[in-house]
């Protein structure tokens, strides 16, 4: 718990919900009549409402990007390092924006919500949402609150694609797209990982075909799994060689299958923490996302003309030792762009923590995301 | 205003593209993009030079010349490629002068002339590797690996036919003498040339 809450954090925030009644049609050819977006903003929207900035969550994470919900909050908002006063994304000149994507589990309508159409609860039937969707979604969240064009778009991983997206299908709303560490489709060994992750929650037999809620349980160990899966692909070989070496917990061997080493206990851990607070139905959904998205795919798979319709500046930031999402794909990105004449700026972080990095504030990433912001903000600044 | 902008910002014509290959913190091309309306990418390595680019509003890509080419650029996508201060510093300058006019319709490159007469008389008088003001390097930990001169690359150019448009040749503080121009290979310090296909 922060006894005293740090000068430079936004401080205690409070989520808003905004309900929409207007149908949202969805890729998968299904509809969702009626929904709720959940979503937290930090600073001041100018008089121009030139200055919003929205921030777009990867696989597990939500609206809650900084700051604290009470005192007695243990930890900030998952990207509290780079979103505050004085921080990358600086709320003294941002009016900030993040909220949970539909299909999610931290307040948006998704599985865990009721189907306004049966009177239950979702479950496995809530549609599939694609990326495109969650930006059409959030498209209409930005006209509730003002928001003509953003500033910028910003997202890492899964929120990169958003903020990629966002720059294809509204190209006039969007002034700047921050794309970190990221990618415009995954690979086959992402996909390949991600089917792992959906495997073991599907196989759990708690997961009784999605609808566990109706038997009072959830699929934990499936979760469980996953997490641990997944969180192995967000390290490097460095990260966790540094964290945990080979070192274990007993003083010597034990010959038997129970946990010995520290990584073990760590992996343990943290898909536990996990399988408690998120839901798999939201899980399984994320990952289908992140496999169906790959904006070349209604232009013949040419990357390039799906991006001769984006007005945008862009930021695309990798990191030296992400091989979920490695620099290689980030290159392939900048080169569709150039290719399109686009407005890029690419830089590659060298940080050891994997793909996880994006979420560290090491000082070259710091410095690189400070300095483009502040070039959007003293723009803004120069128009007024 | 850096005294190489003088030459080379006339080369370029307004609104036009531009890729400036090693483009340090990004000075020419916020100059070229404030004065002349170019469009273009710089690339660059250096951590604190990109930084700086970012912030004068140049779209930077961090991209290694020697390791990774520049593969990803289309034949003639580029009205200029400008390499100042670097061809020497490369692994293959008669690559990169072919990469050069592959990706654009004129070059410009800027170098140190290593027949300079300082430089000769160093070599001569001392017998070691010379070392100047705009040499400061030992021979050892310099970059500059394919030091030059102008009759040298001038040569380079008549054997890859390569035409060379135009030169000004420059002292050490790229000022344009006269000095300079009456016997450039031995009295000039710096040159620019622009170069094109023929």
């Amino acid at each position: 718990m922060p006894k005293i809450i740090p000068d430079n954090s936004v401080g205690i925030v409070t989520p808003q919900t905004c309900r929409f009644m207007e149908p949202l049609p969805l890729v998968c050819g299904k509809t969702l009549r009626e929904y709720e977006l959940v979503y937290e903003t930090y600073g001041e929207l100018n008089a121009a409402r030139t200055n919003a900035v929205l921030i777009c969550h990867a696989l597990s994470g939500n609206h809650h990007a900084a700051g604290y919900h009470s005192e007695k909050d243990k930890k900030a908002g998952w990207w509290d390092t780079c979103i505050g006063p004085g921080k990358p994304i600086d709320t003294k000149r941002f009016f900030v924006v993040c909220l949970n994507n539909l299909g999610g589990c931290h307040g948006s309508t998704g599985p865990k919500s009721i189907n306004p159409e049966t009177g239950n609860l979702y479950g496995p039937d809530f549609p599939i949402v694609t990326v495109k969707d969650w930006v059409d979604s959030q498209a209409r969240l930005a006209d509730v609150l003002g928001i003509q064009k953003w500033a910028a778009v910003v997202g890492g991983s899964l929120g990169g694609m958003q903020a990629l997206r966002w720059s294809l299908d509204y190209p006039e709303r969007v002034a700047n797209a921050l794309v970190i560490a990221s990618t415009p489709k995954l690979t086959a060994q992402n996909i390949a990982f991600n089917e792992i992750a959906r495997k073991a929650i599907t196989s759990d037999p708690d997961f009784h075909g999605g609808r566990y809620y109706q038997h009072n349980t959830v699929p934990a160990k499936g979760l469980m799994l996953a997490r641990m899966i997944g969180h192995i692909t967000y390290l490097s070989t460095e990260a966790l060689g540094e964290k945990f070496g080979r070192d274990l917990k007993l003083p010597a061997f034990n010959f038997g299958y129970e946990i010995e080493f520290e990584v073990e206990s760590y992996l343990h851990y943290q898909g536990e923490r996990f399988s408690r607070s998120f839901d798999a139905n939201t899980y399984l959904l994320m990952t289908r996302a992140l496999d169906y998205f790959d904006p070349a795919a209604d232009f013949g798979g040419s990357l390039p003309d799906a991006l001769a319709r984006a007005q945008c500046r862009y930021l695309v930031v990798s990191f030296s030792t992400d091989w979920r999402f490695s620099p290689e794909r980030s290159e392939e990105l900048v080169e569709a762009m150039v290719k399109a004449g686009k407005e890029v700026t690419y830089v590659e972080i060298d940080a050891p923590h994997g793909h996880d990095a994006f979420l560290i504030p090491t000082p070259r990433y710091t410095a690189v995301f400070s300095a483009y912001m502040e070039r959007i903000a003293n723009a803004l600044q120069e128009v007024r | 205003m850096r005294a190489d902008l003088k030459v080379i910002t006339p080369w370029v014509a307004p609104n036009s593209s531009v890729l400036d290959l090693g483009c340090g913190d990004g000075t020419l091309l916020a100059y070229l993009q404030e004065h002349k309306g170019v469009r273009g990418y710089g690339l660059e390595i250096g951590e604190e030079q990109i930084t700086e680019c970012i912030r004068k509003g140049v779209n930077v890509i961090q991209q290694d010349l020697d390791a990774k080419g520049l593969q990803n650029f289309a034949d003639q996508q580029f009205d200029t490629v400008i390499m100042t201060q670097a061809l020497q510093a490369v692994r293959r300058p008669d690559v990169m002068l072919d990469e050069m006019l592959r990706l654009g319709r004129q070059g410009i490159v800027t170098f140190p002339n290593f027949g300079h007469w300082r430089c000769r008389f160093y070599l001569i008088l001392r017998g070691m590797m010379p070392m100047s003001k705009t040499l400061p390097y030992r021979w050892y930990d310099t970059p500059n690996i394919h030091l030059c001169t102008f009759k040298d690359f001038e040569a380079l150019c008549r054997e890859k036919n390569i035409r060379i448009l135009s030169r000004e040749v420059v002292d050490a503080d790229f000022e344009q003498s006269s000095f300079a121009r009456m016997w450039p290979n031995l009295l000039a310090e710096f040159a620019v040339y622009r170069i094109g296909r023929k």
